[in-house]
């Protein structure tokens, strides 16, 4: 099985180039991407990319497999064509080979205050939620911060300093409507700005990459209507 | 929070909806200016100059024209702040932007006027 994985150390390269690799894959069996780049790594140790649960919890090895963003733990060999081109995500700086510096990401992920704010006395034991008002959340907390769909996104490529990003409006909205939260209107009022919500164009390539299937277009979408339905 | 101040509205809520109500402006002006034409048959300039001459087309005219410009803001904005990194650019071509947009504000105010 062909692959060609884009390779570059910018202390000895002066342009990144994509390395052909060869491996034999016994007929008839099948193996996550991960794996097979884990054998591609006892070929050629230098080879760097970041992995941990290897079972699609942790998020560390999000890349770009051909041509799509997804994580290569869940991703089948059977599922895709070959040669299998693996590249980094796109749109964020590269430290080495397919692992990317996700400062700018996390910037965005933490502006939107990312945890329960609370001005109300705390309860004697804990707040406590209806099972709707935790169904609320079901599709939003499920997030790994893979950023998958954030680099997917071309208004986070031209704006990541500006645009929150599809990851960390799926959070905000996670918070925003979570019933114990008492800063919705200070969170509304961060996000209303020309960038930060409303550079989405809905084009919705945060939901076709998302590798546990959830819906950020979505949630922008309720997080507009809550903008609407205090501004107007 | 992002502060901008060459974008038409100060918040993004604000440009959003003006974006959206001037495309249905322009929609169904679009739309009339269609009818108008299809009925008419002979369109001629005396048939035209009927058409302007009345105040409903006058008003209708001139908010489809707003709806343009505002439209043309929004958007030219939009672009600019994604396709154009460099500074100087980027506020030569909002300025250009802006002030094309007031410009044919008032050049269209003018020959409605003269009608």
């Amino acid at each position: 099985m062909k692959f060609s994985i884009y390779r570059y150390n910018p202390e000895t390269d002066k342009k990144p180039y994509m390395q052909e690799f060869d491996l034999e894959v016994p007929e008839g069996s099948d193996m996550m991407l991960l794996d097979a780049m884990l054998l591609l790594k006892d070929q050629d140790a230098t080879l760097s990319f970041r992995r941990s649960c290897r079972e699609g919890v942790c998020g560390s090895d999000g890349m770009s497999i051909n041509g799509k963003n997804g994580l290569a733990c869940i991703t089948p060999l059977s599922s895709l064509k070959t040669p299998i081109v693996v590249r980094p995500l796109p749109g964020l700086p590269v430290v080495r080979d397919l692992v990317v510096d996700m400062t700018q990401f996390y910037k965005q992920y933490e502006k939107i205050k990312p945890y329960l704010i609370t001005n109300d006395e705390p309860p004697a034991k804990e707040r406590l939620q209806s099972p709707e008002e935790r169904a609320k959340l079901d599709g939003l907390y499920e997030c790994i911060l893979c950023a998958c769909c954030s680099t997917s996104c071309p208004s986070f490529w031209w704006n990541p300093d500006k645009f929150v990003g599809p990851s960390g409006l799926l959070q905000a909205y996670r918070f925003l409507i979570d019933s114990r939260d008492t800063e919705t209107d200070e969170r509304l009022a961060d996000l209303d700005d020309a960038y930060s919500v409303f550079r989405c164009r809905g084009i919705m390539n945060c939901v076709d990459v998302c590798p546990k299937g959830l819906n950020p277009t979505q949630a922008i979408g309720h997080i507009r209507s809550m903008l609407l339905k205090r501004g107007v | 929070m992002v502060a901008t101040v060459t974008s038409l509205g100060r918040s993004g809520l604000h440009d959003w909806i003006i974006q959206r109500l001037s495309a249905v402006i322009m929609l169904a002006y679009t739309l009339y200016l269609t009818y108008f034409v299809i009925s008419t048959g002979d369109v001629t300039a005396a048939a035209w100059q009927a058409l302007f001459a009345t105040t409903f087309m006058k008003v209708f005219s001139l908010l489809a024209l707003g709806s343009i410009v505002m439209h043309a803001w929004i958007g030219l904005w939009i672009v600019s702040t994604d396709y154009m990194p460099k500074l100087a650019i980027r506020m030569a071509f909002q300025a250009f932007v802006i002030i094309m947009c007031l410009a044919l504000m008032i050049w269209g105010i003018q020959i409605l006027w003269s009608i």
